[in-house]
């Protein structure tokens, strides 16, 4: 499905500040993966989410998806084939615009925009439908400003934009990370709906350990832009918190494991 | 009395100033409100159009294809900033300030057209000699000729319009790009054509209003557009504190930049009366815009002003 091949990336490369985000990185998904992804801070993983959804040209390597090399395309031209949800509650959704107007933008993702209608009537019926399922109260509130919402409110409806319209790949970069637990627990809860109804092939940035072996079915450590760990399956299902740690350390030669990395 | 009467009889020629500098503030209210850029080009294109469209009407082209070759003259001047924008990554404000200056030859050479030596600083056009569009000397006529009612005309069908555009997917993605541009191309906008498509739209309307500023006034020169964006901008903010609370809608949002553009002509007409040098025009522009940018950044800070007071009465009643 998505193929990462030998991908490297430099930030501010040639100056005493060059970092090597990513180090020859490869990694393959398979359809309908739902990966969730751990490391320290760091670590190469919004690096890897980011070079894979072209917000910056790479300097070695290809990436690929369903077996079309998307290396030399734009950011906007990859977002046919993307839906992703960011750390910022504020970066996914248009604040000046409304509710049915962000959503409506995210229905038309991938499609040639022309002097077509920006919004349809009959989509508002599919939006109120939508919203619902959110069970956030939204589906009133489609003239409403998304500026109005709230963090939670905005993470949820920008989860919906990046489902909208099904994408190939779902990248979720921390999207729970800026919101208080119970909205995080909720969103997370949305997210993991969302994978399981529609089987979109999914991967998942977090910092909580419990979240990354409770959710999807295959989990990748990240360390100095490389993956050092890659569990699926049964193998995955038996993992505990105390596991990962001691993998982590191992693989990474650190003796002491970020404190972010446990306590996310 | 003397007074009332000499203002009263300046009015109208106030009226029309305004009307015609609000479709340049429509296109200010583009770049500016919509898409979140300051630009600059403003300046040099608003007499571009001025200059094209006498220029061509001079040498015999009908005033209505010159009008339309003035407001493409306008794309262009868009495109080029648009262009030294995104493709060269230069910043927008300097982009427009570079276009700007080389329309200042440009325009030369635009009235300078056929002379000895191709290049004149003013170019006068008479509405004896030629068939213009309007012109100021019926503005207190009643006729079809009168410029008030030709450019209200001109705005029943140009805020429709223009509401329309942006209610088109092109316009949606347009209003995305200035909203949140990371947003933007996570849906797959291109935010970069958005861009070029903006500011080329909004150079046409302020190429548009040069055009119709020269008829109206009898010549191009150029100076007409030398502090034009902050008269745009002056319009825009005018019309958003007077009218923000009643006009939410977005085609009326339209309408009170050109409601600004009207006031701002009024006022300018009334200090002229007072007794004001039209030498001091600018600088009174320059305060009022000033002015008018401050207040909300003030208000706020009143705003939370209030709330700390109130605060401190109710720990002094509990004392």
């Amino acid at each position: 499905m998505l193929e990462i091949r030998n991908v490297t990336k430099i930030f501010n490369p040639g100056t005493i500040n060059a970092k090597v985000a990513l180090d020859n990185l490869s990694l393959t998904l398979n359809d309908g993966d739902f990966v969730t992804v751990i490391g320290g801070n760091g670590a190469g993983k919004s690096t890897m989410l980011n070079a894979i959804a072209g917000v910056f040209k790479i300097d070695a390597g290809s990436i690929l998806i369903d077996g079309e090399d998307i290396t030399g395309l734009p950011e906007y031209r990859r977002a046919a084939f993307l839906g992703r949800v960011f750390q910022d509650p504020m970066m996914g959704t248009a604040p000046t615009m409304e509710l049915e107007e962000n959503l409506a933008l995210a229905l038309r993702r991938g499609k040639h925009r022309g002097f077509g209608w920006g919004i349809s009537k009959k989509e508002r019926e599919l939006y109120r439908e939508e919203l619902k399922k959110l069970e956030l109260g939204l589906e009133t509130r489609l003239h409403s400003k998304v500026g109005l919402l709230s963090g939670g409110q905005r993470q949820a409806v920008t989860l919906l934009m990046a489902s909208l319209k099904k994408p190939k790949l779902l990248l979720l970069d921390e999207h729970t990370a800026a919101l208080d637990p119970k909205t995080a627990a909720k969103v997370l809860e949305l997210s993991d709906k969302i994978v399981n109804e529609t089987h979109i092939t999914t991967l998942m940035i977090t910092h909580n350990m419990r979240d990354a072996i409770a959710h999807g079915n295959r989990l990748i450590m990240m360390n100095a832009g490389r993956i050092v760990l890659d569990i699926s399956g049964e193998e995955k299902k038996a993992l505990t918190i105390s596991d990962l740690l001691e993998k982590f350390n191992a693989s990474s030669g650190n003796a002491e494991a970020d404190d972010k990395l446990v306590l996310g | 009395m003397g007074f009332i009467t000499s203002l009263l009889n300046a009015m109208p020629g106030a009226v029309a100033q305004g009307l015609i500098w609000g479709i340049m503030a429509i296109g200010v209210y583009i770049t500016y409100r919509i898409l979140d850029l300051a630009d600059l080009t403003v300046d040099g294109s608003l007499c571009t159009g001025g200059a094209v469209c006498v220029i061509l009407t001079l040498n015999g082209v009908p005033v209505g294809v010159a009008i339309v070759c003035a407001f493409i003259a306008g794309l262009l001047a868009g495109l080029v900033t648009g262009l030294l924008h995104t493709v060269c990554g230069i910043p927008a404000i300097l982009s427009g300030i570079l276009t700007q200056l080389a329309l200042y030859s440009i325009n030369l050479h635009i009235m300078g057209f056929g002379t000895a030596n191709g290049s004149k600083a003013n170019l006068p056009i008479s509405v004896d000699k030629y068939d213009l569009l309007l012109s100021s000397r019926f503005v207190r006529e009643l006729s079809f000729r009168n410029p008030l009612i030709i450019l209200v005309i001109l705005f029943i069908i140009l805020i429709p319009v223009t509401y329309c555009f942006f209610g088109t997917e092109l316009g949606c993605a347009l209003r995305a790009t200035g909203a949140n541009g990371n947003m933007a191309r996570a849906q797959g906008i291109n935010t970069n054509l958005s861009k070029v498509l903006g500011l080329m739209l909004s150079n046409a309307l302020v190429a548009l209003s040069g055009a119709l500023l020269s008829q109206y006034q009898g010549f191009s020169d150029i100076n007409m557009g030398r502090g034009a964006i902050v008269i745009g901008l002056a319009a825009v903010i005018i019309g958003e504190v007077i009218f923000s609370k009643v006009f939410r809608n977005f085609a009326l949002k339209l309408l009170s930049a050109v409601f600004g553009a009207v006031i701002y002509y009024i006022v300018i007409q009334f200090v002229l009366k007072l007794g004001l040098s039209t030498d001091d025009l600018k600088l009174l522009t320059a305060v009022v815009v000033a002015l008018f940018l401050a207040i909300p950044h003030f208000k706020g800070k009143l705003g939370s002003g209030k709330v700390k007071k109130a605060a401190g009465k109710e720990t002094g009643a509990n004392a």
